[in-house]
């Protein structure tokens, strides 16, 4: 019971959040409803018991990615932007048609199923008792046979995208 | 109780939201917090399979889409800041040529 | 049902009265260290710092607390009123947060989470957004300038300060913070002596990240007025204030759980010196004993008077840390030792840290910001680097060898390692030298 409270009391945090941040005017303002947002994803994988994640997921996007948001607006901050209009001129055929988008994911989700198979709607996750200490688990599995080499790789793709960063916001190049 | 319909059915609203914010605002910069917000709608579903399946492989994946959303939100503000020294604008309906 | 509810609520009473006592405790602290920061800083200027206000000072922050709640609240007319009363909260609700996993003793922690240190790093990173939309909220350029400069700071500091981390997380193997102590009472000694490297790093890293001086340049008062805290007055400014020394007391609890053995003594779990059990209960004495000596020298009535008590409670303490060394084992006092003892030795750890700090402050000039970039990016984050990995290669040698290493023993490992490791800083010192830096351009 516990679990649903947590549950609905992020999941509605981070639709709350995401929703106020597509509307806001002012660039800052969206930017901590983003922060919000992915505080309450943080807290919806701590109720997945998903520990490692969490923290992660604070550290990084929240610490560090949402930063770097935070100095880029106030870098392009421009007092025009409080005048002009939100959103772009084709926003109604946007709007209807994502939400067609969604509503057929929705139906994929809930009708469809592989042969016999029970569809997928109401599985519900075995008890939280039995698992094992997450950090560990993802530990041994970034660091030896499945998930070394992307490891490695990721850490080249970051090296490539923050010289690429660094090239490209310099003055003179 | 819970079950995995309800993470499935957060993710896709925050998936929607995102693509919404996409496809409708003008300025680039909540263009790719929207993005950022996909990637993370994304991750909610990763988690809660690995979840249901018991096997840690979703979270594993969803570290590495945590990974790349930071270079890539590393990149994309700086393509946006070198934009703006030229141009002085964030926004996408003003940045239509290619050339002067 | 009322059985249901109490049942439910049952196993966190212990740790909401642990939060409800640190919630009281540490802002009335953080405002005593700034009392002890003035006297310190007097003591090194020779003269005596705050006397007015109760006897010999003691009841300044009090006066100061009221004095800032009683001012008039400002805010800037073109100010973003939300975010200008959400920047300080932010501030202070992360480092009051971080206190959540400090075991500050064998029993008193609110949560061990089992992943106490990343927790903490986290929340450091969270500390960002308090000064950042501080100083873009005011509207003003020396804020935002402060605010942009002193959260670039804090964001380089952060990657050598949690490297400096991970070579103390090797020895331990755990990132839960009681387990980390824990680890120190196996291996007998404290971390520092396993991973002296790291500790200095970390001590560096610590300072630049609440903003003290040497790094203070983003809130110093000659450079920026007061970088992100101008447009802030009364109660608001005393927040940011509060945050910044309730952080000072969380990266010295860092420090000390995980280089200086948290709540353990000095060689911890060694029979041949237990004899150190009765250190805390001989300092409390000597500190007694001296202030009774300076009582008759006081030149008025009341100071004399005040004297007296400090050496009364200084006796009493004293008293109470004896009990338990001496009361006979097994019985309830004697079950009290770990506890008691282990407040003790946390305080006096935490207190020489934070004693470490404030010297710091007043003994080295401010760094020029652009040095101070310079000194994290190229200089402390390489040489964590080079710490990582030898402390890495260090354990690698010392494992035996039907596990796969070397058998060394540890010692020899790690004199090998460090060794290296300070070679490298050397070399890193030598050619970054700061003192012929330039500034080029245009940097923040």
């Amino acid at each position: 019971m516990l679990d649903s409270i947590f549950f609905y009391f992020f999941a509605g945090l981070a639709v709350v959040s995401a929703i106020l941040m597509v509307t806001r005017r002012n660039a800052v303002h969206s930017a901590i409803f983003l922060v919000t947002a992915l505080l309450a994803t943080a807290g919806i994988f701590l109720q997945l018991h998903a520990e490692f994640l969490f923290i992660v997921q604070v550290i990084l996007y929240v610490g560090g990615i949402m930063v770097l948001f935070v100095f880029v607006i106030m870098l392009v901050n421009l007092d025009v932007a409080v005048r002009q209009m939100r959103f772009n001129r084709m926003w109604v055929v946007g709007l209807l048609l994502t939400l067609a988008l969604g509503a057929q994911v929705y139906m994929v989700y809930r009708y469809v199923r592989m042969g016999d198979a029970p569809s997928l709607f109401n599985m519900a996750p075995a008890p939280a008792a039995q698992l094992e200490p997450n950090t560990q688990l993802i530990g041994q599995a970034l660091f030896s046979d499945p998930y070394v080499l992307p490891f490695e790789l990721a850490s080249i793709l970051l090296l490539v995208s923050m010289i690429g960063a660094v090239v490209m916001a310099k003055r003179k190049v | 109780m819970l079950s995995i319909s309800h993470y499935l059915v957060l993710s896709l609203a925050l998936f929607t939201i995102g693509v919404i914010g996409v496809v409708t605002r003008r300025n680039v910069i909540i263009i790719l917090m929207s993005i950022e917000l996909i990637l993370n709608a994304v991750n909610i579903n990763l988690v809660a399979f690995s979840r249901l399946m018991g096997s840690v492989n979703g979270q594993v994946f969803a570290i590495f889409v945590i990974t790349d959303a930071a270079a890539e939100a590393a990149v994309g503000l700086g393509i946006i800041i070198a934009f703006f020294r030229n141009r002085e604008t964030v926004l996408e309906d003003e940045m239509d040529l290619l050339k002067w | 049902m009322l059985q249901n509810l109490i049942d439910f609520f049952r196993p966190h009473v212990w740790p909401l009265l642990f939060a409800l006592v640190i919630v009281a405790v540490v802002p009335l602290l953080a405002g005593y260290i700034v009392l002890l920061e003035r006297k310190v800083m007097a003591d090194m200027q020779a003269r005596l710092g705050p006397m007015r206000v109760g006897p010999h000072g003691l009841l300044q922050p009090i006066a100061d607390a009221v004095k800032l709640l009683l001012k008039e609240d400002i805010i800037p007319e073109s100010a973003d009123k939300w975010i200008f009363w959400l920047a300080p909260l932010l501030s202070v609700t992360t480092a009051m947060l971080a206190m959540a996993v400090i075991p500050f003793g064998p029993f008193f922690q609110i949560a061990d989470l089992n992943i106490g240190i990343l927790f903490l790093l986290g929340v450091g990173s969270l500390g960002v957004y308090g000064i950042v939309l501080g100083g873009w909220a005011s509207n003003s350029h020396y804020s935002l300038m402060g605010a942009l400069r002193s959260s670039a700071q804090l964001v380089s500091y952060e990657t050598a300060a949690g490297m400096a981390v991970v070579s103390a997380l090797m020895f331990g193997g755990a990132l839960s913070t009681r387990a980390l102590v824990e680890a120190q009472s196996q291996s007998h000694m404290w971390f520092i002596f396993l991973a002296p490297v790291g500790f200095f790093l970390y001590l560096v890293a610590s300072i630049a990240e609440t903003n003290r001086a040497p790094f203070d340049l983003p809130e110093a008062e000659s450079e920026l007025v007061a970088g992100y805290m101008t447009e802030y007055s009364g109660f608001r400014w005393a927040l940011y204030f509060l945050a910044e020394y309730a952080n000072m007391i969380v990266v010295s609890s860092i420090a000390t759980v995980l280089f200086l053995g948290g709540w353990l003594r000095p060689f911890p779990n060694t029979r041949a010196l237990d004899f150190l059990d009765y250190v805390p209960m001989l300092l409390m004495l000597l500190v007694g004993v001296y202030s009774l000596y300076r009582a008759p020298k006081q030149p008025v009535a009341v100071q004399k008077m005040f004297m007296v008590g400090v050496a009364g409670l200084c006796f009493l303490l004293a008293i109470v840390l004896a009990l338990p060394v001496f009361a006979p084992a097994g019985s309830l006092l004697a079950s009290m030792k770990p506890g008691l003892h282990g407040a003790f030795w946390f305080l006096a750890k935490v207190a020489t840290y934070l004693y470490v700090f404030l010297w710091l402050r007043f003994t080295f000039p401010r760094y020029r910001f652009d040095q101070l970039m310079a000194l994290g990016w190229h200089f402390l984050i390489p040489v964590s680097i080079a710490n990582v990995l030898g402390v890495g290669i260090a354990l690698y040698l010392h494992r035996s060898a039907d596990d796969g290493g070397k058998g060394w023993p540890l010692a020899a490992a790690l004199v090998l390692t460090t060794a290296i490791t300070l070679l490298l800083a050397g070399w890193l010192a030598k050619k970054s030298d700061l003192r012929e830096r330039v500034p080029a351009g245009e940097r923040f």
